[in-house]
């Protein structure tokens, strides 16, 4: 529709943006993180302009499309194009990172400052290969994205990270590589199976392709075992909370945040557009493990002393609510799932930055080493509450109306799932409040008199968080409007109608 | 008189522009040999490099021009008719494995020629005749006495290297295998240091060699008995006729020949040799043997196998099948234990052969040029990677030990940072040649049926396995923290850095943009039967 090359220019800039920072002469290191800084805010810029070329009235499935022949050898194609599920999860990427960012000014203290061009030129490669995985329509690309992803957190948590931090990237990366190179079987096998030629791994090209009812399951399973470990699903879930405790804040809050959202993107984007047949074949047990990982995530979190593995589980076990919300295949849960991606981004965003905050105060991740901190820090306790209140859903955030929207269309096929997923919310109710009293009520401690409160900078942290908190709990509709025309196209095009009157969307977002 | 034996004799019709890269790489080696003899021992190096890169320069040149101005442009095919009555036969495969292998001896001669500030190449010992640590040893190198002579060996290597996968005969294609090995074995055993290894890894190599040379031997006197032939053509022709009287000597023979070919690229169970020679060998020679052996004897291979005995695969398939996945399971699992960065590249480059003879067994066009295009990538990286292991030093030796490679990443992050990248290559991190490459070959061999199915699922665990190996040394470079800062990467010379930096660009490139290679690849990828 139109020809500039929107999709490629948003992921080029960070790209552009880190090989400057690495190229950078050595009187200049100390601009590094500015230099960061502005790249990601440029970016966002794009991303808002582009998000505006979007129309959601319009009838074809992607756009902003850009196709051109890479390997044509093998079928390959450098094909980029949104719908909108894949455009509001590249605005919620782009949104998060120059938060992180910011979030991660200080993170290497001035006698490591020599190596803060490197942590920041990795967080800006990281931003190229979340906008690509979500924007390609290749499904060959799609995995070059998946796969190169890796390679920047691996450096990230083995670079910069904690204590056993040799012990959870590369935990972290056999998970990943492991789930990857299953699916890299299937993907060959897809293109063995499907139409062929020089662009055969289009997704056009392979959508609804007949498929023999064996094979079919195979391929799903290939691919839904990589988004599984990704997700992370129970029982594949092991790395994160180590992946997750010994990272920087930042760098936890875009690999939950954003890389595990490829993880349930994939899903729907591959495992049901592609093989509806086995996905439905085998949605009793991927429900049935959405709801032990909702279930053992919740309860695992509330037995956490870790505050960064706390945050992991709670992560875990709303990976839980959008697998579920995807599998049930109703429009409503569809919908829900969706915009629980984007508010699951910015909601953990807000609890490992702020976790962050407290940990680089009091020197520990422990939750029994706080106690009282209400009385030393009162405004960044406050915000605490407020990032631990989306995390618990309260209504009037925008977590509670994704999690609404999922249980209502779960109930809508699966009424007894739909009552017992419900009943995590008293659970997520536990493991915030608990963590909120043992944290921040109590007695004031005297160790940690003189500590400051919050600063400039992280207000502009929170800042942001706190304000799409608001606006997308209480006017969720434009969201909702960009995701519900391509819930319904996939919907349609696998040929699944929801069970009762459809409710729709728009119900949800008028609450 | 005469003219009786005229009519008995037809001379050969000889394509000398077709055989021009090889003849120009023997007399360059010819060449190298009369300046060892004549030329004083204080302008021997320059006169010896200038000969060898010379010479491969004009033979990648005359390949290109060969290449261009016989274009045999029915069917897409680029290549010559045969030459030398079928003996050589240069078609597409022969030219772009003969000129993956002229690159690959470019990089690996300017490594070769390191000298680092030192009187003659680096690696090499000044007196390989000497006992080592012995007084004459001390004397020659007070003289400053050098191996000058490592440049002609080298480059026979070579063009028996560029003979191997061209040989449209099993016995040119024996003579080329020894041409190529003999002075390998040789070369081997001249390590500056560790002396003891290295003529440990020359003798074992050699042993081993010969007695693989035997098989191989064997088995072209079984096929000959099979097809009265020891033309691949003509072996082919008996196989789809039937009429051999011998009919049991085919599989024999095909399984002995295929034991000579597959202990050259250090298949599972002919692997024992690789470790060992990789480790004791002087470090150019080990980069440049993983990558050149190997493209050469896959060359050879994928002839024998395509164009010689493709049609009785049904009998020797399934025993290939069993060592292409013993090949990977093994040189995998083995290299995690490793504890000497040469040896674990070794049992790397074991379950790399693996991934490549997954290709090569598709038996599709598909899987030709998959084979090519891997022998290619792999080689680029591997001679860059065993160029960066020679310039990590401890006291003047190379430090090969995983423990001294400790918090590398700090003190010299670009070595660091580029051995990285490679090592992810090898791992198959896509954007990297390694992905391209091993999707190049997985794909023929999963469209080709269940057993290709089966050991594609196998090979992609046993790159999980690698990439456990890989990451551990990135962790040690970089996550690990060093006190001890005695090893250090010396400064390289402008031979060693070019090697380096072109295997790397090549690593990066194949994995961004490899279209046009695969292309090549795509179009060389038809035999002349």
């Amino acid at each position: 529709m139109n020809q500039f090359p929107w999709l490629t220019v948003i992921g080029l800039i960070p790209l552009v943006g880190a090989v400057v920072l690495w190229l950078l002469p050595a009187s200049l290191a100390d601009r590094a993180k500015h230099i960061a800084l502005g790249a990601s805010l440029v970016t966002l810029v794009f991303a808002v302009a582009a998000a505006l070329q979007f129309s959601t009235s319009s009838t074809s499935k992607f756009q902003l499309v850009e196709e051109h022949s890479w390997i044509p050898q093998f079928g390959v194609s450098y094909a980029l194009g949104v719908d909108g599920i894949a455009l509001s999860l590249i605005l919620m990427s782009v949104i998060l990172v120059p938060v992180c960012l910011l979030a991660a000014w200080n993170d290497l203290p001035a006698e490591e400052a020599h190596r803060e061009r490197h942590y920041f030129a990795l967080m800006l490669v990281l931003e190229t290969f979340m906008v690509g995985v979500f924007a390609a329509t290749d499904v060959f690309l799609f995995y070059v994205f998946f796969e190169a992803m890796l390679v920047p957190v691996y450096f990230l948590i083995g670079q910069f990270g904690g204590p056993r931090r040799q012990y959870a990237a590369v935990k972290f990366l056999l998970f990943s590589l492991a789930g990857g190179l299953i699916m890299l079987a299937a993907v060959i096998g897809l293109y063995v199976q499907g139409p062929g030629g020089a662009d055969g791994f289009l997704l056009s090209k392979l959508a609804g392709i007949q498929l023999a009812p064996g094979t079919e399951k195979w391929l799903f399973l290939g691919f839904f075992i990589a988004f599984a470990v990704k997700a992370p699903m129970v029982p594949v879930h092991t790395w994160l909370p180590d992946a997750a405790a010994e990272s920087r804040p930042a760098t936890a809050t875009l690999l939950v945040g954003v890389l595990d959202k490829v993880g349930t993107y994939g899903m729907i984007r591959f495992c049901l557009e592609l093989f509806p047949g086995a996905s439905q074949w085998a949605t009793p047990v991927v429900i049935t493990l959405a709801l032990v990982s909702i279930l053992y995530g919740a309860l695992l979190a509330i037995g956490q002393t870790d505050l960064m593995r706390l945050i992991a589980f709670t992560s875990i076990s709303h990976f839980g609510f959008i697998v579920l919300g995807i599998f049930a295949m109703t429009s409503t849960s569809w919908a829900g799932s969706s915009f629980y991606m984007i508010n699951h981004g910015f909601s953990t965003a807000g609890l490992f930055l702020v976790a962050g905050m407290f940990i680089s105060r009091r020197g520990s991740k422990r939750i029994p080493d706080f106690g009282g901190w209400q009385r030393v820090t009162p405004a960044l306790a406050g915000v605490w509450l407020l990032v631990g209140l989306s995390g618990l859903a309260l209504p009037g955030l925008g977590s509670f109306i994704s999690e609404f929207l999922v249980l209502a269309g779960t109930f809508q096929r699966y009424q007894v799932v739909g009552v017992i997923a419900t009943t995590s919310i008293i659970l997520a109710a536990l493991y915030i409040l608990l963590m909120y009293q043992r944290t921040m009520t109590g007695p004031k401690p005297e160790s940690a008199a003189g500590t400051p409160d919050i600063s400039y900078r992280e207000k502009w942290v929170v800042g942001p968080l706190i304000a799409l908190f608001l606006i997308l709990g209480f006017y969720p509709k434009p969201v909702l409007d960009m995701v519900t025309p391509a819930v319904t196209t996939i919907l349609t095009s696998i040929h699944v109608t929801d069970p009762a009157p459809a409710v729709g969307a728009a119900e949800g977002s008028t609450k | 008189m005469t003219t009786a034996l005229s009519a008995a004799f037809t001379p050969a019709t000889l394509d000398y522009v077709a055989l021009l890269p090889v003849l120009i790489i023997f007399s360059a080696a010819m060449l190298g040999v009369l300046v060892e003899a004549f030329v004083p021992r204080t302008s021997r190096y320059l006169a010896q490099v200038t000969i060898t890169l010379v010479g491969i320069v004009a033979a990648m040149a005359a390949l290109a021009f060969g290449a261009v101005t016989h274009r045999v442009s029915t069917a897409g095919i680029a290549g010559f008719n045969g030459t030398v009555k079928g003996s050589v036969v240069i078609d597409g495969p022969a030219l772009f494995i003969q000129a993956t292998i002229l690159l690959f001896a470019l990089l690996a001669a300017l490594s070769l020629a390191e000298r680092f500030g030192g009187v003659g190449a680096d690696a090499f010992t000044p007196m390989g005749a000497a006992t080592p640590g012995s007084p004459q040893e001390a004397q020659a190198r007070k003289v400053g006495a050098m191996t000058a002579e490592v440049f002609p060996l080298f480059l026979f290597s070579v063009a028996g290297m560029m003979l191997f996968p061209a040989a449209g005969d099993l016995l040119t294609m024996f003579v080329a295998l020894e041409v190529l090995s003999l002075p390998l074995y040789l070369l081997c055993g001249l390590a500056r240091r560790r002396r003891l290894l290295s003529q440990e890894a020359s003798l074992k190599y050699f042993l081993l060699g010969a007695f693989s040379s035997a098989f191989f031997l064997f088995g072209t006197a079984l096929l000959y008995g099979f097809a009265g032939s020891v033309y691949l053509p003509d072996i082919s022709a008996a196989i789809t006729a039937q009429g051999s009287a011998f009919q049991g000597l085919l599989v024999p023979g095909v399984l002995l020949v295929l034991v000579g070919l597959l202990f050259k690229v250090g298949a599972v169970p002919f692997h024992m040799w690789t470790p060992d020679v990789y480790q004791g060998a002087p470090t150019p020679i080990t980069g440049f043997m993983a990558a050149g052996t190997k493209a050469a004897a896959f060359g050879a291979i994928l002839r024998f196998v395509y164009v010689g005995v493709d049609r009785a695969q049904w009998d020797w398939r399934p025993a290939v099948v069993v060592v292409a996945a013993l090949t990977m399971i093994i040189g995998a699992v083995l290299s995690v234990t490793q504890t000497d960065m040469k040896r674990l590249l070794a049992y790397s480059s074991i379950a790399h052969a693996g991934f490549i003879l997954v290709g090569v067994l598709s038996m599709e066009r598909d899987g030709v040029s998959g084979v090519m295009f891997y022998i290619a990538a792999y080689g680029l990286t591997t001679i860059a990677a065993f160029a960066i292991v020679g310039l990590v030093r401890e006291g003047g030796s190379e430090a090969t030990h995983l423990s001294q490679w400790t918090g590398l990443g700090k003190r010299h992050p670009w070595t660091a940072g580029v051995f990285a990248f490679l090592l992810l290559a090898f791992a198959g991190i896509p954007l990297t040649s390694g992905f391209t490459a091993k999707f190049a070959v997985f794909k023929p061999a999963l469209e080709s049926g269940t057993a290709g199915t089966i050991l594609v699922v196998l090979g992609l665990l046993c790159s999980a396995i690698t990439v456990f190996v890989y990451v551990r040394i990135i962790v040690l470079m970089y996550f690990t923290d060093s006190t001890d800062d005695s090893v250090a990467v010396i400064e390289p010379s402008v031979f060693t850095t070019v090697t380096v930096a072109t295997g790397t660009l090549f690593t990066l490139v194949l994995g961004i943009a490899p279209a046009s290679v695969l292309q090549l690849a795509e179009r060389a990828s038809q035999f002349i039967r």
